[in-house]
């Protein structure tokens, strides 16, 4: 450990272990310092019961930004995009499936709306569009709008013109929906509701707004940067397993020199004289190294690892203002076996069934967090891994992962996320899924309720937010996390911010990890 | 609404004082300009007798704590680590762009208490930057009075009503004793130049407190005085003022509104080396590269001054009051700067400014012209760059 580093990264997640294979490959001494016992991060999976595994995140694979992968020379792992990545569950027995194959899903549609069955498949090419533009923005660092104005971004625009990514008419329209909420997006397309609340719930991933919000239609976009084209949930499976992205930048992060130590909490980055001197470890050790590049969120860096001293009181009130709000949780349930009779078909639950089929329900459930309370009827969505990777139970027995919101980390009275109300509200959720699929609680063996308190205390994200930071427009591409630190570097020589809280954010499996190295190795690496 | 000025704890005795109704507004307070309807017989006090002003608008701030000083140290350019318990330190403060906010005294009343005193509201400021520290900060301004005692007599007047050591304090110290049974700090501070003393009481002692020394002072010529008076007292000492000599960079609108310590004169007062504070980085740099701008005096040339009304055949004419605004300072024509403060010093005999001249311009004894508005026509006056203060007087610090 007394080694000579040159860099010390924080933290062995996607964004870590991107930044450090980024930081080895260019012959740089670096030492991965992770505070839990494996790597992995938010992509883990965990035990929770004898033989059954999952991601207590409930994440899914993420995009892995194929620049990166170009850029780090690292095989990109073979995805299988399920046939229908999303559900609509109606009714006991009766779902809306929305296949990927665009005809199959407009049919199906079509049993509620002609007319929007019609409209289907030019829209999610429209989608897939666009999350394309994004794509182009997430592989390079945001526009410098800060030192160079508007021109920055024009030609940003010129480029995307260029590349024919989008057409004029696609521009116009990419500026339009990314502002709206995405509620209008779809009241100005279709009709039926259960095809509306499905495509809104991914526009309100780990959000603690509706969809009535204002710059949801972002959000919507965000989350399908690198999505199959017809799929309007997720971004596909890795054929090998869950933890398939971050083993494989694990293994190249190490080909590349790279020392991962885990069970290694870092207590504190230590300064002198405005620049990075090594890092103070919970066990007391100090590790020196002239850079340290931080993958936890902006607030656990700045306010938890830095004395203030050191920093512009102007930075740190700003830090103090990011909007966490963690407002998902996680229910993992260890089942005997899926139920059959008016269950949900496993095609459906190989990818999401969303429990919400309106769109002012799913409304309902923010307005609940939005005054810190859990939602009365949360909205859930549920996805059986076990179909995707059988490995992951015991044989013939499944994992059901439901993701819940509103869940908000900040409670209004009572005493936080006590033992009573997690369990009331996983109970809730349990209830909530035995009435989409009956039978379903008689085959729970074993249940594990992860709240965003969990989240916060498990991974160190503050207010359990697992996007490092709220999708909200004002903390995106160059105001991520906040603006004047969207590039990286700090205002401490040697300081760098790479985690999710940074562009492109959460989801891009590695993206402000890497763009973050490559910052600090274009910064210098001289004494 | 109505905008209604705050009083301060001594207007039951001021305001009767205050015969030609000449009141200003001071940080939101009404405080006399001058009692009399001109100022000469409250400057001749500050410097040869002793005069006493109503100082109670500073805002003034109690900072206490295990980390009080962690937190004063980031907050102000000087080394709080070498200020001692009953020290009183003058110093500005910076953003993180090295540009100041504010400047004031820092006062140790113990070895966790400070107060800091300051002319703007500084509670956003002081609270964001103890973020993460074991500290309180309150704001005591309302019911804290304080009185400045100021002039050559002002240690025997005092020394009447106080069984206080005052031959031992010195210069920028402080100390708690009483004034006829009313609990004061005394501290060897003042904004003249002057021997003085600031009294610092609680609100409710503050009639008694003015009625005592009143009282007592009459054998010696006390005399309560206004900002008039103080005005003219500060510009020969050379003391810069917030909103007049230079803005608060939370309000500066543009670059060229920004102050830096080094550009105000106030290099003294920043320790680049001691442990981090705000806007240490940009002043370590600004003292590599040299300060853009100097804070210099100008001393009037009185026969260029005369010649100029000469030609519009008048006598020269004296601001009868310091003049706040601004303006331009040239060198063969072309400007290099601008004076903010001016006044014709009683003491001196001299027509000075205080200017902001390009570091360039800033050696003493550089010859500049000030512009002035002669009989309504525009007119510039020979001007000699002078080092400050224009005045600096023994007993200030005896």
């Amino acid at each position: 450990m007394n080694d000579r580093h040159d860099v010390i990264v924080i933290g062995a997640g996607a964004n870590g272990l991107a930044a450090a294979a980024t930081l080895g490959r260019a012959g740089l001494a670096v030492i991965v310092l992770e505070q839990s016992g494996a790597v992995g991060g938010l992509q883990r999976t965990v035990e929770f019961a004898p033989g059954f595994h999952a991601t207590p995140t409930a994440a899914d694979d993420g995009w892995l930004p194929p620049a990166m992968a170009r850029d780090l020379g690292l095989g990109v792992p073979v995805r299988t995009i399920p046939d229908i990545p999303l559900t609509v569950a109606l009714a006991p027995g009766d779902v809306l499936p929305l296949a990927r194959e665009s005809r199959a899903a407009a049919e199906a549609i079509r049993r509620h709306s002609a007319r929007d069955a019609a409209t289907w498949p030019a829209f999610t090419a429209q989608l897939h569009k666009l999350a394309g533009f994004l794509a182009v923005l997430y592989q390079r660092p945001a526009p410098d709008i800060a030192t160079t104005g508007l021109r920055d971004l024009a030609s940003l625009l010129r480029v995307a013109l260029g590349l024919r990514a989008l057409g004029r008419a696609d521009m116009a329209e990419f500026l339009r929906i990314v502002p709206m909420s995405v509620r209008e997006l779809l009241d100005d397309r279709f009709e039926c509701e259960a095809l509306k609340a499905a495509v809104a719930a991914g526009a309100v991933r780990d959000l603690r707004q509706g969809p009535r919000s204002g710059g949801t239609g972002f959000v919507l976009l965000h989350y399908l940067v690198g999505a199959a084209p017809g799929s309007v949930r997720d971004r596909g499976y890795c054929r090998d397993g869950p933890e398939t992205c971050v083993a494989a930048l694990d293994a190249l992060a190490r080909r590349n020199g790279v020392t991962i130590r885990t069970d290694t909490a870092v207590s504190r980055i230590l300064v002198r004289d405005d620049a990075v001197t090594g890092v103070a470890l919970a066990s007391g050790a100090e590790v020196s190294a002239p850079r340290v590049l931080s993958t936890a969120d902006p607030a656990a860096t700045f306010l938890g690892l830095v004395d203030p001293v050191w920093l512009d009181p102007e930075l740190l009130h700003a830090v103090r203002n990011i909007k966490f709000r963690g407002a998902a949780a996680v229910v993992l349930y260890a089942l005997d076996s899926l139920p059959q009779r008016g269950g949900l078909p496993a095609a459906s639950l190989a990818g999401v069934v969303t429990l919400t089929p309106q769109l002012d329900a799913l409304e309902r459930a923010a307005d609940a967090a939005k005054y810190g309370n859990v939602s009365e009827h949360p909205h859930v969505e549920i996805s059986a891994p076990s179909i995707r990777w059988p490995a992951v139970a015991p044989p013939g027995k499944h994992v059901v992962v439901a993701r819940v919101q509103y869940a908000p980390h900040c409670l209004k009275d009572g005493n936080g996320w006590d033992g009573a109300r997690r369990e009331a509200l996983a109970d809730r959720v349990s209830h909530l899924i035995d009435t989409a699929v009956p039978g379903f609680l008689d085959r729970v063996l074993h249940r594990a309720m992860f709240t965003p308190a969990d989240f916060e205390a498990r991974y160190g994200v503050t207010e359990g937010a697992l996007t490092h930071g709220e999708l909200t427009l004002d903390q995106v591409l160059f105001m991520r996390p906040i603006p004047g630190l969207a590039h990286y570097a700090t205002p401490l020589t040697g300081l760098y911010l790479g985690g999710a809280g940074t562009h492109p954010g959460p989801g891009v499996m590695g993206g402000g990890g890497w763009l973050a190295a490559r910052r600090l190795l274009q910064d210098g690496t001289g004494p | 609404m109505t905008l209604v000025l705050k009083t301060t704890p001594f207007h039951p005795r001021t305001a009767p004082l205050v015969r030609a109704q000449t009141w200003r507004r001071w940080a939101g307070y009404q405080v006399a300009s001058a009692y009399d309807p001109h100022p000469d017989r409250e400057y001749a006090a500050i410097r040869n007798a002793a005069a006493l002003l109503d100082v109670s608008p500073l805002r003034k701030y109690r900072i206490a704590g295990p980390d009080a000083v962690r937190l004063l140290d980031r907050l102000v350019t000087r080394d709080v680590t070498r200020c001692a318990v009953g020290q009183v330190l003058y110093t500005p403060w910076c953003d993180a762009r090295g540009k100041v906010l504010d400047d004031g005294t820092l006062s140790r009343l113990d070895e966790r208490t400070f107060r800091l005193t300051s002319a703007e509201p500084n509670l956003r400021w002081l609270t964001m930057s103890a973020a993460g520290m074991d500290v309180t900060i309150e704001d005591v301004s309302e019911h804290t009075a304080a009185l400045a005692l100021q002039g050559p007599l002002a240690r025997a007047i005092l020394a009447t009503v106080s069984p206080a050591d005052l031959g031992a304090l010195r210069y920028f110290r402080l100390l708690h004793s009483t004034v006829r049974g009313i609990p004061v700090t005394i501290s060897r501070t003042g904004y003249t130049g002057d021997l003085g003393y600031e009294l610092w009481v609680d609100a409710d002692g503050a009639l008694p407190l003015w009625d005592a020394l009143v009282e007592a002072g009459a054998p010696y010529g006390i005399t309560p005085a206004g900002i008039w008076a103080l005005d003219l007292a500060r510009i020969e000492a050379g003391l810069v003022m917030i909103d007049v000599d230079y803005f608060s960079a939370h309000h500066a609108l543009i670059p060229d509104q920004l102050s830096s310590p080094f550009e105000l004169g106030l290099g003294w007062t920043v320790s680049p080396d001691k442990g981090p504070f705000t806007g240490r980085r940009a002043l370590r740099d600004e003292r590599a590269r040299g300060r853009m701008w100097a804070f210099v005096g100008l001393g009037i040339d009185w026969d260029s001054l005369e010649r100029l009304y000469r030609q519009r055949g008048l006598p020269p004419q004296l601001p009868p009051i310091a003049w706040r605004g601004s303006a331009p300072v040239l060198v063969n024509g072309r400007q290099v700067g601008y004076a903010t403060s001016g006044c014709w010093s009683p003491l001196l005999k001299r027509y000075l400014a205080l200017a902001h001249v390009t570091a360039a311009h800033a050696e003493r004894g550089t010859g500049v012209e000030l512009e002035l508005t002669v009989e309504h026509r525009r007119q510039r006056a020979d001007a000699v760059v002078t080092p400050l203060p224009f005045l600096d007087l023994e007993r200030k610090r005896a």
